[in-house]
């Protein structure tokens, strides 16, 4: 059997390619996003960007039930956006195998939350495995999909941060090739209207009592015996961290919905003292007290962030690590050097406009120096929080925009924008569109006008959507042009109707071609730093003099548009 | 060799921890060991401050290495080599490029880099070694290569030889990347390092 080195995401394409799927729909989000790229490698599997997790969801479904197998993958806060379609497909069940891969982030490396995604298992009465490194995640995909088929149900795979990004030796076997299953007509299964969803309830509640009595005899939950002082129950990433951190014996649960609580009881029965080792929220602990098992777990650990080795062995032994040194600069992330969203951020902040953002590299306008961005709070919540703030405030508003990313707007900005038209509001909204998703390391989406495999595609023309939604005003402005997007705002922000201002660069990583030499600061400079206040990576001030860093720069001269004196110039090669 | 090591990697987003690692973990697939490697994607690899953990063992459990116990410090930007100092153990090794990479708080003038940075980690009584990898890597054909410059001097630390160096990093880095890189890793193999 051949041994790889693997990504744990790189591991559940590779399991879903061996278990013989053949699509893979999935919208990006960190920590999830490389799954589908991987997936894309495959020849024999179909993967797409899907514009949102909602449709990679209902992709998914849909290819199941025409008999393949089929995964979807998404970022914990992408199931809320995915929810609508799972509560019913449990009700459906499948006809090949479907698995939804959703990833958690614990410490919110790059999410806005910090949501446990195995409340959904549980409210949507769909299994859930966990697996605790790459090898698993693998292994668990496959068995997954057995799951899904034998039990006709979806069956969610969660993994977190740690076990998503973490590489690690992964046993590989060939594909299973299976044939499609037959697509047979069937209303009362396929149909969820009130008359048949009746009887499909009736299924999912048997389906979870066979769940949850097969579940107590599953070999993937597992018992090492070791000091039998204490017992811990732990799941996925925190297996590691438990088994490293201490000599106690450990109840390793694969299966974190429904959870084998006579496995664990009979484990609890056999150690003095029972201890749940669990991130986020107190998932298993609160299953074990309701079945009358008496364990402690969110007392000593708490809700916030990542556990570690550390940070177990504190809690349980009081032994400590050497701190980190909190008094040196920090290096929050930043916009790149010759990024496009630089300057809208600039000229919203001298405008002193309430600007309504959203996610994307973009929020980190938000941050200092630029300041400029307000509110955000959930993918494609810009154009509408807008329109909220403006009908609140209304006939008043006119010193308010939303910034919305071009994949953020395909994902969920359009339908808040039919809403604004529809209903008569007044509010300004700016498309950042760099034809990329950046943030989650650069995936095509409608905008780019390719393909996951880089295949040509039809390019969403964003100017004639605003206008078919009924925009009157759309105006299409260089990123690199202060003074037009000062212009365009300023203009679109006194009209009493719904506008839009596209403002266009491809993303700096993305650019082809030799690199530009950059802009040098020459002789003429006053040293007023007015070029500082763009928060270029690229301009420092070293002792009091400012310096260009030619090998960052791309030459997108944003700050010898601030400069007052010609003192940046090009250098020519 | 030594067959139980970790190597916490520190630097800049964008300055290519991700692949170095995977240059280690090949490395030590090569050993017959186990491995693990931990990365932070997303937000953070925008400028912000990353660290990779690489862990080889005969049984790697945590991805994620302790607070002081890393046996190497990879350092990509010198800022970065002192904030994740206290990760090293006390007769831990800290190789760090000279590079200087001014973070934003320094840039809009509300922080100082700090000054003397390696005479201030050798009072701590940190073994430092310093490598000048931008210039090797401007040298190789691309300032891309600084990760792959480090891990040429870092192999040669670890008395990897040059041969097994070449074959663990050809496994790993692009194909149509491995011309300049090759050239980086024999640059970076082939250093002087500096003691401070």
């Amino acid at each position: 059997m051949e041994k790889r080195l693997m990504l744990g995401n790189e591991a559940i394409a590779r399991g879903a390619w061996e278990a013989g799927v053949r699509v893979v729909s999935a919208y990006p989000g960190t920590p999830s996003t490389e799954i589908t790229k991987y997936a894309s490698e495959y020849k024999e599997m179909y993967a797409e960007w899907a514009v949102n997790e909602k449709v990679s969801a209902e992709v998914a479904i849909g290819a199941c039930y025409a008999g393949a197998r089929a995964m979807c993958c998404m970022k914990h806060v992408g199931v809320n956006v995915a929810a609508d379609p799972f509560f019913t497909a449990s009700y459906t069940g499948v006809n090949g195998g479907l698995v939804i891969i959703v990833a958690d982030e614990p410490a919110m490396h790059s999410s806005q939350n910090e949501q446990d995604s195995r409340y959904y298992a549980k409210s949507a009465h769909i299994p859930m495995l966990e697996p605790s490194n790459a090898h698993e995640c693998k292994e668990f995909v496959k068995i997954a999909f057995k799951m899904s088929e034998e039990y006709d149900t979806p069956v969610f795979v969660r993994l977190t941060t740690r076990t998503a990004h973490s590489q690690g030796f992964v046993n590989i076997t060939d594909r299973e090739e299976l044939p499609l299953k037959p697509y047979v007509k069937d209303p009362k299964k396929y149909v969820m209207m009130p008359l048949m969803a009746r009887g499909r309830h009736i299924e999912v509640e048997k389906r979870e009592i066979r769940l949850e009595k097969d579940v107590e005899n599953s070999p993937l939950n597992t018992v090492e015996f070791r000091d039998k002082k204490v017992g811990i129950v732990c799941s996925g990433a925190v297996y590691q961290y438990v088994k490293e951190a201490t000599n106690a014996s450990i109840c390793k649960l694969a299966n974190v919905y429904p959870i084998p609580v006579g496995f664990v009881k009979k484990f609890a029965s056999e150690v003095s003292e029972l201890i749940v080792c669990e991130e986020l929220e107190p998932f298993i602990e609160e299953t074990l007290k309701v079945h009358g098992i008496k364990c402690h777990g969110k007392e000593i650990f708490g809700k916030q962030g990542e556990l570690s080795v550390a940070s177990i062995r504190n809690k349980l032994y009081g032994i400590t690590v050497p701190n980190a040194d909190l008094t040196l600069p920090q290096r929050p992330p930043v916009m790149c050097a010759g990024c496009s969203h630089r300057s809208v951020f600039y000229i919203l902040k001298k405008l002193k406009v309430v600007v309504s953002g959203d996610i994307g590299c973009y929020t980190m306008g938000a941050l200092p120096p630029l300041e400029a961005m307000d509110l955000c709070l959930c993918m494609g919540g810009a154009i509408t929080m807008a329109h909220g703030y403006d009908k609140a405030r209304s006939p008043h508003t006119k010193n308010m925009v939303s910034v919305m990313g071009d994949s953020t707007f395909v994902h969920s900005g359009i339908t808040g924008l039919i809403n604004a038209v529809y209903n008569k509001g007044i509010s300004t909204h700016l498309i950042l569109d760099n034809a990329i998703t950046g943030m989650t390391g650069h995936q095509e989406n409608p905008a780019s006008g390719k393909t996951i495999i880089g295949e040509e595609t039809h390019l969403l023309d964003l100017e004639l959507l605003c206008k078919a939604i009924g925009v009157k005003r759309v105006q299409v402005v260089d990123a690199f042009d202060l003074k037009a997007i000062q212009t365009a705002v300023k203009e679109e922000m006194a009209k009493d109707e719904v506008s839009v201002i596209i403002i266009r660069r491809p993303c700096a990583l993305m650019l082809k071609g030799a690199k530009p030499n950059g802009m040098k600061i020459n002789e003429k400079c006053k040293n007023c730093k007015a070029c500082m206040a763009i928060g270029c990576p690229a301009i420092s001030n070293n002792n009091g003099k400012i310096k260009i860093n030619s090998e960052q720069c791309t030459a997108c001269k944003v700050c010898a548009g601030l400069c007052g004196f010609n003192a940046i110039e090009e250098i020519k090669s | 060799m030594e067959n139980n090591l970790n190597i916490l990697i520190a630097g800049v987003g964008g300055q290519g921890t991700l692949l170095a690692s995977r240059i280690l973990g090949s490395l030590a697939s090569e050993m017959g060991l186990d491995c693990k490697v931990s990365e932070i994607h997303g937000m953070s690899q925008r400028g912000g401050s990353v660290t990779t953990h690489v862990r080889i063992s005969k049984e790697v459990l945590s991805p994620v290495i302790t607070e002081g116990e890393a046996d190497y410090l990879l350092a990509f930007e010198k800022l970065e080599a002192f904030r994740y100092r206290h990760y090293l153990k006390k007769s831990g090794l800290l190789i760090c490029n000279d590079q200087e990479l001014m973070p934003v708080p320094v840039i809009i003038g509300v922080a100082k880099y700090p000054e003397n940075i390696f005479e201030k980690l050798k009072a701590e009584g940190f073994n430092v070694k310093i490598i000048s990898a931008l210039a090797l890597a401007k040298e190789a054909g691309s300032i891309k290569t600084v990760n792959v410059v480090i891990l040429g001097a870092v192999m040669k630390i670890m008395g990897v030889d040059y041969k097994t160096a070449v074959r663990v990093a050809e496994a790993v880095v692009p194909k149509k990347l491995w011309e300049v890189n090759k050239k980086a890793l024999e640059l970076g193999y082939q250093c002087t390092i500096k003691s401070v």
